[in-house]
């Protein structure tokens, strides 16, 4: 039974980036997660799996507060992120949301040009000079492979995209403000087979530098990109281990059940 | 084992049975109430611009004999066919008012014979006395004869520009010359009151200062007399050409060249003259001044305070209804207060518009108003600056008055501003006003363009609440012109639909200002449409350029 201690795969070199304990969370009266306990490896990929409604987008929405914009939400336990509660009283939750990016199921990009959607987030954060914002925006298309698609048409509109290349400007969008975490709710699932491999080679790439929390209904996705797989069934974490252990291998019954595609 | 069975009905009720299954009566009746709205408004365009285009053309003068021996001339404007004892009537518009005391006349049609149309009629359109219909004898210059006959007609239309030129000018001295030499007077008269004001009482004011005012008052009283004389001498040789003409029954009549707008013989002109006769009438009627109480002339006044009016009222309504619906959508704490501020808004469009005119009087009008005269102007009371009606408190009233369709529309588009675009602007970093401000904003420019389109569409047409909150029949002054400071928001101004109300239903002269009603209601809608159009036109371009995503 998960409890107070926490779930944890085998070896993991450096503290964990993100800290789960006893989370609950209530929409209303509904309980959405029940005593969440997991620990988050910086600089890996963890993936979420479970069927449609246990709670990953929830969890996920949890690291950078985005459940705070759902009337009538409660969250019990802690969540700590570099050993701090985001929690806390005194956090700000701007300067939490700078620190955990996110990318959407439904690739968002703003009614703006490219550079601008790219540009957003530093300049709402203050940055203004056109040659730092230039080197950023740059940087952060070709982190997201998207440099020698769009370099020409850098002031258009950024919803004459494909949407592949919507959801992967969405990605450089994230990565302009240098989060530590980035979290990808479902970012593959209105794209086409190429474009998805696009992405998942970009998931590759970046967990270089960051710590990736990606929930995905595609068993082949999580087996390829992820080294963490946690499985979540009504609201509950059942599993949590290296992907390969939850493929090839998995402790639970409903695990094995889930990944081999006979319940879900 | 219990089979259903399929029961046969007799053709028509299945029919039927299937056609209210399938919903087509429905369909019918949607579409046939469609279909009769389309009808009624296409209805009400077709009968104003009937009326209203027809009113420049130049339509022939018949002459006709009466039976009782004497002879009428005119337009034939309506015939009445016979309704059990009254006979059948025509009706004629024969103009001449100063020598008939009517414009118009029915007669029996039987007493009528002789009907024919005399090459050389003549119809005048005069400054004052509407038309004057008859023929030309002859044209003198200071009492002499100069020409006569057929050339009279050519040395009319040759002297006539000279002489209206003359009339301008002189018009021209006393609006803004004399005008302005008043208006400095009263200024400087204005400086010694406001002297007196502000010293303590039983003080003597500065004598310095009192005889600056004095020979100010002195030196422009002079300059007044001068451009008196001078502008008296231009309107003395204005009219010193004048044409001599008779009417059909034999008076004479003199008319100096300077107060004819126009004369036409409609009886010999060709249809390009008629064309060009009916553009020159309309551009005039846009561009020109209203004469003889609003009845002729022009109505370049009243669009002008229209347009005014309407613009500034969008101004103010515009941020105001769009900062009330950011505030109630996104930071009021959703609660009953909330919930019955959104009912009392919506009542609010249902209240009716004079109750927003007599708040606008008494709460702009005389508190704002009145409280601005008091600490601004108080040198120029008892006489109301801003605590009179004017177009600023009209437009003020008017905003309030549209405000809860812009609150209503901003709110609707603020909601339907995807969930996603917010998310990602808050996932960002960006405060949830910069959210706002960057992304919610944008996209919901449309709709709250739409909401001032609608407010644009209900405050140009309002009068009501006009009549009481400065709306006049006759402004001397536009709100906005070249003397400082430009815009003069505590002016009266003049409206198209109070001039449409005033014309139609004021004017000693009815049955002559029918038509410019029309015209008038022609011109109204017209306005109100290009304004629609151009919000519109607005909004789909920005629509264009924040559509939001392909997903
Ligand atoms: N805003 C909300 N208000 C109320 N209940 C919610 C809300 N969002 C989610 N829930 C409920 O919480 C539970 C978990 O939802 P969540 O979106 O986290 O599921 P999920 O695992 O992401 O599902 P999916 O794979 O379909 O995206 C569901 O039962 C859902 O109905
Ligand atoms: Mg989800």
């Amino acid at each position: 039974m998960p409890g107070r201690e926490a779930a944890r795969p085998a070896a993991t070199a450096l503290p964990p980036k993100i800290r789960v304990r006893g989370l609950d969370l209530f929409y209303g009266a509904k309980q959405a997660l029940h005593a969440v306990a997991l620990d988050i490896a910086e600089k890996k990929v963890t993936a979420f799996i479970g069927p449609s409604g246990c709670g990953k987008s929830t969890l996920l929405r949890c690291f950078n507060r985005m459940n705070d914009l759902v009337d009538g939400v409660r969250i019990r336990g802690e969540v700590l992120l570099g050993g701090q509660d985001i929690h806390a009283p005194n956090l700000d939750v701007i300067e939490l949301r700078k620190r955990v990016g996110m990318v959407f199921q439904k690739s968002n990009p703003f009614p703006k040009s490219i550079y601008e959607n790219v540009a957003y987030g530093l300049r709402v954060a203050g940055v203004s000079q056109k040659a730092a914002l230039d080197g950023v925006v740059e940087k952060s298309l070709r982190g997201a492979a998207l440099w020698d698609e769009v370099k020409d048409r850098l002031h258009e509109s950024a919803l004459g995209l494909s949407g592949g290349q919507q959801q992967r400007l969405c990605i450089a969008r994230a990565v302009a403000v240098e989060p530590d975490v980035i979290l990808m709710d479902e970012p593959c699932s209105a794209l086409d087979p190429i474009a998805t491999a696009k992405v998942e080679e970009l998931i590759h790439e970046l967990k270089k530098q960051f710590t990736i929390v990606i929930v995905t209904h595609n068993m082949q996705q999580a087996a390829r990109c992820s080294d963490q797989t946690a499985f979540f069934y009504l609201g509950k974490l059942i599993e949590y281990a290296e992907t390969r252990t939850i493929f090839m291998n998995p402790a639970n019954a409903q695990t094995e059940a889930y990944v081999s595609g006979r319940f879900g | 084992m219990h089979r259903p069975t399929l029961t046969q009905p007799t053709q028509s009720a299945s029919r039927i049975a299937q056609l209210f299954r399938r919903g087509d009566h429905w369909l019918w009746l949607c579409g046939g109430a469609l279909g009769l709205t389309v009808l009624l408004i296409t209805g009400l365009l077709l009968l104003v611009v009937a009326n209203g285009f027809t009113y420049f053309w130049p339509y022939k003068i018949t002459a006709v004999d009466r039976a009782d021996g004497t002879k009428l001339m005119g337009v034939v404007t309506a015939t009445q066919p016979a309704v059990k004892e009254t006979p059948a009537q025509t009706q004629l518009r024969v103009g001449n008012r100063e020598l008939n005391n009517f414009d118009f006349i029915w007669v029996p049609t039987v007493q009528l014979t002789n009907f024919h149309q005399p090459p050389d009629a003549v119809q005048i359109e005069r400054q004052e006395n509407g038309d004057f219909i008859g023929f030309l004898q002859r044209v003198e210059v200071k009492g002499q004869t100069v020409a006569s006959g057929d050339a009279a007609w050519t040395k009319l239309h040759e002297l006539q520009p000279g002489a209206r030129a003359l009339a301008a000018q002189a018009k021209a001295i006393q609006r803004d010359g004399i005008g302005a030499v008043n208006a400095r007077m009263q200024r400087a008269k204005l400086r010694l009151r406001s002297a007196q004001l502000k010293a303590p009482t039983g003080a003597a004011i500065d004598p310095l200062l009192k005889a600056s005012v004095e020979t100010e008052v002195a030196a422009l009283q002079s300059d007044y007399d001068k451009l008196r004389a001078v502008s008296g001498e231009l309107v003395a040789r204005s009219i010193e050409a004048q044409a001599v003409l008779r009417t059909i029954d034999g008076q004479e009549k003199t008319i100096p060249l300077a107060s004819i707008v126009r004369a036409f013989r409609p009886n010999t002109m060709s249809l390009v003259e008629k064309f060009g006769h009916y553009l020159s009438r309309a551009a005039d009627f846009v561009t020109g001044e209203p004469r003889e109480s609003n009845t002729e002339g022009g109505v370049f006044p009243a669009i002008f305070g229209t347009v005014m009016m309407t613009l500034i009222m969008s101004v103010v309504v515009t941020p105001f209804g769009v900062i009330a619906a950011f505030y109630l959508r996104e930071y009021a704490k959703q609660g009953l207060i909330v919930r019955l501020v959104r009912i009392a808004i919506n009542n609010l469009a249902g209240v009716p518009s004079i109750v927003f005119g007599v708040f606008g009087l008494g709460f702009f009008v005389y508190f704002v108003g009145g409280g601005i005269d008091q600490v601004f102007f108080p040198e120029r009371l008892p006489a109301p600056t801003f605590g009179t009606g004017g177009i600023l408190w009209a437009s003020l009233t008017l905003a309030l008055l549209t405000v809860p369709v812009v609150i209503v529309a901003t709110e609707e588009s603020i909601a339907a501003v995807p969930r996603g675009a917010r998310e990602g602007s808050l996932a960002l970093g960006a405060s949830k006003f910069q959210t706002i401000f960057n992304i919610v904003l944008p996209a919901s420019v449309p709709g709250i363009l739409t909401g001032v389109i609608l407010a644009m569409a209900r405050g140009a047409g309002e009068v009501a609440p006009l009549m009481i909150t400065g709306v006049v029949k006759l402004a001397p002054e536009l709100p906005l012109d070249g003397s400082y400071p430009f815009f003069h928001l505590d002016r009266k101004f003049m409206h198209l639909g109070f001039h449409i109300y005033d014309v139609g239903f004021q004017s000693p002269n009815i049955e002559a200002a029918k038509p410019m009603v029309f015209t008038t209601t022609l011109l109204l809608i017209s306005i109100v449409v290009f304004l629609n159009l151009f919000a519109i036109g607005l909004r789909d371009r920005i629509r264009r350029k924040y559509q939001t995503g392909a997903f």
